[in-house]
């Protein structure tokens, strides 16, 4: 089936034939909005002191036993019907892009569909109106849950044993860094230095530290991957743990893997994976069989719970058989009941390296997860990497000819680029994507990773059909051909049709203004 | 698969277009020995309703808070969230935006940040509040941290309040920052007892207030004496509702504050996800951990907002970051600002007298119980009792009764020597025949 094309209004060429129209042009509004987009005063502003849209009982009791303790000062929180709740946040939320909207092609963030069917059920109340401390002879179905998951996980990916509770994937690198750091010190083994590259994540090297380490950075290849020479030199015995992303942040995968382990291992040290960009590979690649000893896995990437302006996340740490004993409270171990949870560092689980949060982890996510994964299959997840994967090298090739790919050849999920192409030009890669936005697109990646100059990492993921694909290739096609074409302005101020244009980031941190006060 | 838009013509035109035979040539990176060719051994593709089925069968198996009396607490709460706040959230804007790196088009996100950043403050009586940690326990742990960033010094006391998981957790944190923990046993009502641990290697005391047996207390004066030993006072709420009638931890002479927000907006969950407010006294502001939302102007001059004092933070400055953190809690923050923009201050204050008059039958009601003792002296929304008999084994008793009375503190701790004592709290959805039916089984449990 072909896509009809015929009178789509932001067709690139259309656009290109209107240009010329400045902004500047176009009368400003009287009141601030612009078409359906209101100017929206904060809930600060909207005159609710002592008005509120929640109709509970008249108390019977007060508090006249608490005496002193009783705050009588004023809070200074407005409230407001429900009407005007509504209406408030609904115009909010249409200032926001999203990727029910369009391709949101953010590199390593991993932005793809978030079916409806995972948001059902985690809102059933036998999930969401579940209390962690409940007697466990009333959540056998959310151990049992969370048993599944466990599971998948580790058969994805080949691995002894899973901790769920981390909260999100830098919490998850926490919980495997702490591991490799317990694992050391049970054989009485100080060691002090934690190996990551250049093009990590800035979560890895800020992971390690928080977890006591030095952090000592390995070069890259001219081909984008860890450098097994400067690795090797770089091991020791004072190594604790190498870090690697694979695939790595420059959408490669690190072709070296199965040697980066056997050094790190030669070397005493544990090889961490930050699971980042497992999507490219699930259903086709174990961690496992390439010799990695923890991973974690952001649900809200790979698993695709949805993001929420921010989170919440879920980031379930893999771990070998090495590291499984020094996994985080608490445990899902079999019971006579079926699944139970160890909540106490005893028996399987003496050597557990403690808690690190309260109670059991995400299982908002956990369910949202499973669902994914049961509707899937592990065919159908396979097939998503795939096409996550095609996708990524679609994208690469139609624009390869107008843009620079910073790496020759095949990318896994996403195809990063530099600005050698925009050299002359005026235009920066900011410039760029800024532009993007105003064609009805969220910018890629930028600047990330570090180790590729003006960096563009363009992540489709698999939910992109090849319309919107095509849709996007050409929008980025016919602002690079305006960028060469000298079209500076169309750059330098985008965007003009976004709800604001750019913003004053360095007044914002000047004088930090980080809430509502009352005008003087 | 009804996720994957690629049909089979697609998928061949386009690896045309690239110049690959086939799938399984696009991954000539991965060594050979590591390609799998066939699916791993899971099950296969399922359509919604087979997957529909399947989970709701296992949500079957457990027993809703809501299916009947319930009285736990002990850091998460079952309170009524309007149905407005739920249907807010699900708003694709919201529900399908990552983290707003592009302010243009994230003002949604961000103007509901900086609302939420701002009732956090006005709640604790704080000066600055960040945009939300992934829970109360992780944000009391960072709290820690960042006592000892700001101080130098590298010793945590930990009040006989505190709720053991959040002790568990800073713990896990600080050990490896090098930061030792003393964590005094656990006691009902004796937050002060951190103040004889005071001296000059003192980084931070954490006391809990309400605290994890319920007590409620004035707190000024651990303050002042933590203050005059040159250390940090950070104040930990689990129960978020208690701001709009308690003192506010600001007010008290808090340096930090660490609380969970699951309360306001959110669900029970089954422990996650929830929301983690932070919020500091302004001179600290700038070595807070995690996301800032701060108010800026846009090239046209039009008020906007931003994420920023992000050199704290680990995209720029990696190793030397205040935190790791990276993804927090953004729409358990979007639930709990729009569930507070409903509540107002009238709301709030109402819902809080409502959770603590709750609670106050609730006490009434046991205490008559021969053998029932309230430990707790003056509460919130929670009391600690002890039994004539262990708790755990009598919450498991009453729980095939249909009643689910409490967390037994040995769930908690259960090298505490408390083994008798359970942990009861009541809000608005208590009912007053909840009350009554938990002390029918009560009664009938023990005399």
């Amino acid at each position: 089936m072909s896509v009809v094309n015929i009178g789509r209004p932001t067709r690139p060429n259309l656009i290109a034939a209107n240009e010329g129209a400045a902004p500047s042009a176009v009368p400003a509004t009287l009141t601030g909005g612009r078409g359906l987009l209101q100017d929206e005063p904060l809930i600060f502003e909207l005159g609710g002191w002592d008005k509120t849209g929640v109709d509970l009982p008249e108390p019977e009791l007060d508090a006249s036993d608490l005496g002193d303790l009783v705050r009588h000062d004023a809070i200074g929180l407005p409230g407001l019907s429900e009407p005007e709740t509504v209406r408030h946040y609904v115009r909010l939320s249409q200032k926001n892009h999203a990727i029910d909207l369009a391709l949101y092609p953010l590199g390593s963030c991993t932005m793809k569909h978030n079916p409806r069917l995972n948001e059902k059920l985690a809102r059933l109340p036998g999930f969401a109106d579940l209390h962690p401390l409940q007697p466990a002879s009333t959540t056998r179905g959310a151990v049992e849950l969370m048993a599944g998951l466990a599971h998948w996980l580790t058969t994805l990916t080949g691995m002894a044993a899973v901790a769920m509770s981390p909260k999100a994937g830098a919490h998850g690198e926490l919980c495997g860094i702490l591991a490799i750091r317990a694992a050391h010190e049970a054989r009485g083994d100080a060691r002090r230095r934690v190996l990551t590259p250049t093009s990590a994540h800035g979560t890895n090297p800020a992971t390690a530290a928080q977890a006591g380490y030095e952090v000592e950075e390995i070069a890259q290849t001219p081909e984008g991957r860890v450098d097994l020479a400067d690795l090797a030199a770089k091991l020791g015995p004072d190594v604790a743990a190498v870090m690697v992303t694979n695939p790595n942040t420059c959408g490669l995968f690190e072709n070296d893997v199965i040697e980066i382990a056997r050094l790190t291992h030669e070397a005493g040290a544990y090889f961490y994976c930050d699971g980042a960009n497992f999507n490219a590979i699930v259903g086709r690649v174990r961690p496992g069989d390439l010799g990695v000893d923890a991973m974690h896995i952001n649900l809200h990437k790979t698993f695709s719970t949805p993001h929420g302006g921010g989170g919440p996340g879920a980031g379930p740490v893999v771990l070998s058989q090495a590291l499984a004993p020094y996994a985080p409270l608490p445990w899902i171990v079999a019971g006579a009941d079926g699944h139970e949870l160890l909540e106490q560092a005893t028996g399987p689980a003496a050597q557990a390296e403690g808690r690190l949060c309260a109670f059991h982890g995400q299982m908002g996510m956990f369910v949202r997860a499973y669902a994914y994964m049961l509707s899937h299959g592990s065919d159908g997840l396979r097939q998503a990497s795939a096409d996550a994967v095609l996708n990524a090298n679609y994208v690469k090739a139609r624009l390869s000819d107008v843009m620079t790919p910073a790496f020759e050849g095949l990318c896994m999920h996403e195809a990063l680029f530099d600005d050698r192409w925009l050299e002359g030009t005026g235009v920066s890669t900011l410039d760029f994507a800024k532009a993007m936005i105003d064609e009805g697109f969220h910018p890629m990646t930028m600047y990330f990773p570090l180790v590729v100059h003006g960096a563009m990492l363009i992540e489709p993921t698999e939910t992109e059909s090849k319309a919107e694909l095509d849709r996007f290739v050409e929008a980025l096609r016919a602002l690079a051909a305006a960028a060469k074409a000298g079209d500076v302005g169309r750059f330098k101020g985008a965007p003009f049709h976004a709800p604001l244009r750019r913003l004053d980031e360095t007044q914002a941190a000047r004088k930090p203004k980080l809430k509502w006060a009352p005008p003087q | 698969m009804r996720y994957l838009p690629l049909t089979e013509p697609d998928r061949a035109a386009m690896l045309a277009v690239i110049g690959a035979a086939s799938l399984d040539a696009l991954f000539e990176d991965v060594p050979v020995s590591a390609r799998l060719d066939r699916p791993v051994d899971l099950p296969g593709f399922q359509g919604e309703a087979e997957v529909e089925r399947q989970l709701s069968r296992l949500a079957a198996k457990n027993r809703a808070a809501g299916d009947g009396p319930f009285f736990c607490g002990a850091g998460a709460y079952r309170h009524h969230v309007p149905a407005t706040v739920d249907h807010l959230i699900q708003r694709s804007e919201f529900l399908t935006s990552y983290t707003p790196y592009q302010p243009e088009i994230t003002q949604g996100t961000l103007q509901a940040l900086f609302e939420f950043q701002t009732q956090v403050a006005s709640l604790t009586g704080m000066e600055v509040a960040n945009a939300s940690m992934y829970d109360g326990s992780t944000a009391a742990a960072e709290a820690v941290l960042m006592a000892h960033r700001v101080t130098r010094r590298a010793k945590a006391i930990l009040s006989p309040g505190l709720h053991p998981h959040y002790a568990d957790t800073i713990r896990t944190l600080a050990h490896s920052a090098g930061v030792e923990v003393v964590r005094l046993p656990l006691g009902v009502d004796n937050e002060a007892a951190v103040i004889a641990e005071l001296g000059p290697d003192v980084a931070c005391v954490v006391v809990q207030t309400p605290n994890v047996f319920g007590t409620a207390s004035d707190v000024t004066t651990i303050g002042e004496a933590a203050h005059a030993a040159g250390a940090l006072m950070i104040c930990v709420t689990t129960e978020a509702v208690s701001f709009g009638l308690l003192k506010a931890p600001g007010a008290m002479g808090a340096d930090i504050v660490a609380a969970e927000g699951q309360s306001i907006g959110n669900g029970l969950n089954f422990g996650g996800p929830y929301v983690g407010l932070f919020a500091v006294r302004e001179k600290l502001m700038r070595q807070m951990p995690g996301r800032v939302c701060g108010e800026t102007v846009d090239a046209e001059g039009r008020r906007g907002f931003v994420l920023t004092l992000s050199t704290r933070e680990q995209h720029i400055r990696r190793e030397k970051a205040t935190s790791n953190i990276c993804t927090n809690s953004g729409l358990c923050a979007l639930a709990f600002t729009i569930h507070m923009s409903l509540l107002g201050e009238v709301g709030l204050r109402r819902l809080a007298l409502l959770n603590h008059q709750q609670a106050r039958k609730l006490k009434t009601a046991v205490e008559a119980i021969p053998g029932v003792e309230v430990l707790t002296p003056r509460f919130f929304n929670e009391i600690a009792v002890r039994l004539p008999t262990a708790a755990a084994p009598l919450v498991d008793a009453l729980a095939a009764k249909g009643v689910i009375a409490g967390v037994p503190v040995s769930r908690l701790d259960p090298y505490a020597g408390l083994d008798d004592v359970m942990l009861l709290a009541a809000t608005e959805t208590t009912q007053d025949d909840d009350i009554a039916a938990l002390k029918r089984a009560l009664t009938e449990a023990l005399v």
